[in-house]
């Protein structure tokens, strides 16, 4: 069935004496899998984005039932996955990663065009997805997995296996067009590859080779993909088209001041200035009614987020799982940078709603189970280590 | 065993690899969630007064409440301007998602024709704000108003705007007294107060409408409204109401109005009536007058065509604009020229052997009866209208004081106090004329002044101003067209009005009126015919003007002459004479058969104005003015 070489993986870890655990009695979130401290903290956020959900959502409590109701299925698969054993994933990654590939090149052959590109695989009547969204978990999967066997810090030839790897669905995302979740699948994977240790010089000649590949990536831009970006350089020049969105989210967010204009009482969002004011813009909502105070809570309440995943992700004594939870951490924190960035007018307009704060299913349930594979790993970390 | 050893060595330093990226990713996360905090801030604390500012712009909406136009109304209190709604098509272009379908579809749904299109290609792509709705179309029809109701829903950002538009219904016979209102184009926009004319879209163009613009306006209002992005406004914010424009009452008599309209009948001409005691224009006509309402909503290019082309120029105000020779009507004012110039008593006369001979002259200035009328004083030349007479008084007094008494009586300068685009007509002088021709002023031409031909020439309104200040023993009152403005009357005694004029026996006014009364009354009377069971005593003068001279001795005959080359007939009138209640100037052109049509029409207003009820119809009077051989009457 899988002719992965398991054993041979494993034999190659450590084996550390636990601590203590195994003399100590588990604790109930030990027996669930899960760990306390980054559950809450998921569990805030996620409250306090339904919280401004329903202000930006023009007060329709239709709309944050729907959020929170996906946000449970989400909660249920991070759940679920928290369930299984890391080693799980590391036998299935080839498998996702290949079903992952299947479905991208379906999608360029059969897939629905949606706003413009190709970007959905649609099973009439029964489901309809972005096969990219799965990539996002499936490519640093795999090339976790493909690490996990290497020498680490891993050498050229790993590396050319690696850039296969991550390559192939980032370019067919690339051209569906959907530029902005092809870098992110590209940067998830590649962080993988840092966290194995990459060499400084390696780092340095990629970043250098990827300066020089910039007007190369100029030319093979669509003209709305180019329009964003040079918007983004000068909002002002076309301000009731492109420029539109950064201009009103800027506007929100400055009039919100230290401590904003209320809940519910931002006139940017409430009179719909805002574009995209539930999804990509969200964060302008929050900006503006509760100011730089509320933006720099939500900021730390990430960054917790963020430093727990590492530090569990640290803890884990397996290869496999250290790169991954380290990824998946790190990828959450590309999208709040991003987002924020954007919105704040810092960064070009790209596709990236806020992790669990933007309205919208697929995108917290991919955040949710990796997340979910973060927690096994954790609670996982002395089965693996045995 | 060193194999095993490796493989520790090797999990300890990837583990150590690991734990220091990942201790510099956080140093990295930091970083950049310092950049954020720091923009976050930049935005929040720094900029937060430009983007309060700019929210705030974007919020509320400054819109302006256009005022309502002042009514105007006839002295009776007749509505002649009114304010009615109607129903405009407008177009939000943001809230358009394709506009080239959207306009097709309205094309279609209106049922316009396909030229359409482009109008409105040109109309909803005028650059404006953001938001603001760009007229496509005016004055829509219930029809056009249900369709577009029943298509709502595929016609996003398309409205059917209700506007209060300036209504005239009685436009053709008020057309050029009232005038009317159309579009602020463009360079009148350069000139406007642009904060008291925000959301007002129309201007008064002519007439009373023009004159009295400042009035009818009023001052716009503004509101202060909390909108959302797609302009749609949400609450009010604050309110400064508008002024309405104040309401105008004119002199004009609507009643008199139309009769002087259905008097003339469709012929090209002119019929001014004045109030002599108070200047107030009763009656100020001018033939064939148009639709002044297609003006409003704006008319169409092969309208504006036809009438620009029409041969009888009814965009023409001929009362004000008109330039006629005075003919036999100037010869009251020389005799009153003469009278205070001490040329001439009442009881000076002269033979007139058929015509005037200057001295040292062979070239004989006829009158208008061949043989001549024999012995004549001023009541029978005034009666007869005999030119002789006045040949010798203009001779006597010289162009100099013709200029000079005539100019008293308004001639040769605008007259009336609040009558938009007056003109001066022609009162000839010997500077007028070097300048003009840089010639010397010649004997003949004092002669024709004498008789109200040559250089001279007079507005209708010019002439009915004279003979209401002859009416009123030479007191001046200027004429005027407003009664009322918002319920305040005009002062009495109007600017500028020039000053009286004085006989020195104040009797010899009587000799003049008598000689006036004598065109009518008299045995001899030009227009005894008219003149016949008058109720009341009515002076008068009747005129005839050439549309072109005639050679010396050569006479003509009006049927070889096409209809327009015939002569003009004039009438000048007051009744009664002891106490004017009206004065009258009546112009028709080219009717032909000397001064009785015109004479007619002076007795149908004054007989209107005096008998009231009892006074015959126009009909009646223009039947009975068919059935009439056109005899000569004299000239």
């Amino acid at each position: 069935m899988i002719t992965w070489p398991l054993p041979r993986s494993f034999r190659r870890h450590p084996v550390r004496p636990p601590d203590s655990g195994i003399a100590r009695r588990k604790s109930i979130w030990e027996r669930l899998h899960l760990d306390p401290w980054l559950l809450a903290m998921l569990l805030v956020l996620m409250a306090s984005g339904l919280i401004v959900l329903y202000s930006a959502s023009g007060q329709r409590i239709e709309v944050v039932i729907a959020q929170a109701t996906r946000f449970g299925l989400a909660l249920v698969v991070m759940f679920t996955l928290a369930q299984l054993s890391p080693t799980t994933f590391l036998r299935w990654a080839p498998l996702a990663y290949g079903v992952g590939l299947a479905m991208l090149v379906a999608v360029e052959i059969v897939g629905d065009i949606g706003m413009g590109a190709k970007r959905w695989l649609e099973i009439p009547g029964v489901i309809r997805f972005q096969p990219s969204e799965m990539m996002k978990l499936a490519v640093p999967l795999m090339v976790s997995a493909y690490l996990n066997r290497c020498q680490l810090p891993p050498r050229l030839r790993d590396l050319v296996v690696c850039a296969i790897i991550i390559g192939v669905p980032v370019v067919l995302t690339a051209i569906q067009p959907d530029l902005g979740t092809s870098l992110l699948i590209a940067s998830a994977a590649v962080l993988v590859v840092l966290l194995a240790g990459l060499s400084w010089r390696l780092i340095a000649f990629f970043a250098a080779l990827a300066g020089a590949a910039l007007p190369l990536l100029w030319m093979n831009m669509h003209n709305y993909q180019r329009q964003r970006v040079l918007t983004f350089l000068d909002p002002d020049s076309d301000p009731l088209g492109s420029g539109w969105n950064i201009i009103q989210s800027t506007t929100a967010i400055g009039s919100g001041g230290i401590w904003g204009k209320g809940w519910l009482e931002g006139t940017q969002s409430q009179l719909e200035f805002l574009p995209e004011r539930h999804t990509d813009f969200i964060i302008a909502v929050l900006g503006e009614e509760f100011g730089l105070v509320g933006m720099t809570v939500l900021l730390v309440l990430y960054t917790l987020i963020i430093s727990r995943g590492l530090w569990l992700a640290a803890g884990s004594q397996a290869t496999f799982g250290r790169l991954f939870a380290g990824s998946i951490i790190l990828t959450f924190f590309i999208y709040v940078f991003v987002n924020v960035g954007m919105v704040s007018g810092i960064l070009p307009v790209v596709g990236v709603p806020l992790p669990l704060v933007s309205y919208g299913g697929t995108s917290s349930v991919t955040l949710l189970a990796g997340f979910g594979i973060l927690m096994s790993i954790h609670a996982h970390r002395r089965l693996l280590s045995r | 065993m060193r194999k095993r050893r490796d493989t520790l060595k090797n999990a300890e330093q990837e583990l150590r690899i690991f734990r220091v990226r990942s201790l510099l990713a956080i140093v990295f996360v930091l970083i950049l969630t310092g950049v954020l905090t720091g923009r976050l801030a930049y935005l929040q604390i720094v900029q937060h007064d430009l983007y309060t500012t700019r929210s705030e712009k974007n919020r509320v909406r400054v819109e302006p409440l256009p005022p309502t136009r002042g009514l105007i109304f006839d002295r009776n209190g007749v509505l002649l301007a009114e304010n009615r709604p109607t129903y405009n098509l407008t177009l939000v272009r943001e809230r358009v998602d394709d506009l080239d379908e959207t306009l097709a579809l309205l094309v279609e749904l209106l049922e316009l024709p396909e030229e359409e299109i482009e109008a409105f290609n040109v109309r909803s792509r005028q650059r404006q704000r953001p938001f603001q709705p760009a007229l496509l179309m005016s004055d829509l029809s219930e029809d056009q108003i249900a369709r577009l109701a029943v298509n709502r829903h595929r016609l996003p950002g398309v409205e059917v705007e209700a506007q209060l538009l300036r209504y005239y219904p009685d436009s053709e016979i008020m057309s050029h007294a009232l005038g009317y209102v159309g579009r602020i184009n463009a360079d009148e926009l350069k000139e406007l107060d642009t904060g008291r004319y925000a959301g007002t879209h129309f201007i008064g163009k002519t007439g009373v409408e023009r004159f009295y613009e400042e009035e009818l306006h009023g001052e716009a209002g503004f509101r202060k409204v909390e909108t959302n992005a797609r302009g749609r406004v949400l609450r009010e914010l604050g309110r400064t109401d508008p002024v309405p424009g104040q309401n105008l009452t004119l002199t004009l008599d609507k009643s008199m109005q139309a009769l002087a309209y259905e008097l003339m009948d469709g012929r090209r001409g002119s019929i001014v009536a004045i109030m002599p005691a108070t200047g107030e224009i009763l009656a100020m006509v001018s033939t064939p007058g148009f639709d002044t309402n297609q003006f409003v909503t704006g008319i169409d290019v092969a309208s504006y065509r036809g009438l620009q082309e029409d041969i009888d120029l009814p965009l023409f105000n001929r009362a004000i604009r008109g330039h006629y020779p005075a003919g036999s009507t100037i010869k009251p004012f020389m005799a009153l020229a003469g009278l205070i110039e001490g040329a001439i008593t009442p009881d000076t006369t002269i033979n007139d052997p058929g015509y005037y001979q200057l001295p040292n002259d062979s070239r004989r200035y006829r009158n208008w009866l061949r043989w001549g009328h024999g012995r004549v004083n001023l009541e029978r030349a005034l009666a007869v209208s005999n030119n002789t007479y006045f040949y010798s008084l203009a001779h006597d007094l010289g162009i100099d004081n013709i200029h000079e008494q005539l100019s008293n009586f308004g001639f040769g300068q605008r007259v009336a106090f609040d009558v938009q685009g007056e003109s001066t007509g022609l009162l000839p002088s010997r500077e007028w004329k070097r300048e003009r021709f840089n010639q010397a002023w010649y004997p003949g031409e004092t002669l024709s002044v004498g008789i109200g031909q040559g250089y001279l020439q007079i507005t209708p309104l010019q002439l009915a101003s004279a003979t209401a200040t002859l009416a009123n023993r030479g007191h001046w009152v200027k004429p005027h067209l407003a009664r009322r403005i918002g319920g305040e009357p005009l002062p009495e005694v109007l600017p500028d009005t020039l000053d009286d004029i004085q006989l020195s026996n104040d009797g010899w006014w009587d000799r003049v009126f008598s000689g006036m009364e004598k065109v009518l009354s008299g045995s001899e009377g030009t227009a005894r015919r008219t003149g016949a069971g008058l109720e009341y005593r009515m002076g008068g003068k009747s005129g005839t003007a050439q549309v072109f001279s005639l050679g010396q001795d050569q006479r003509y005959n009006a049927d070889q002459l096409e209809e327009r080359l015939r002569d003009h007939a004039l009438f000048m009138a007051f009744a009664p004479i002891e106490d004017p209640q009206i004065a009258v100037s009546v112009i028709v052109e080219n009717a032909g058969g000397g001064s009785t049509h015109a004479a007619h029409l002076a007795r149908a207003m004054t007989d209107a104005w005096l008998l009231r009820d009892q006074a015959p119809e126009a009909e009646e009077i223009l039947d009975e003015m068919n059935d009439e051989s056109t005899g000569v009457e004299g000239n």
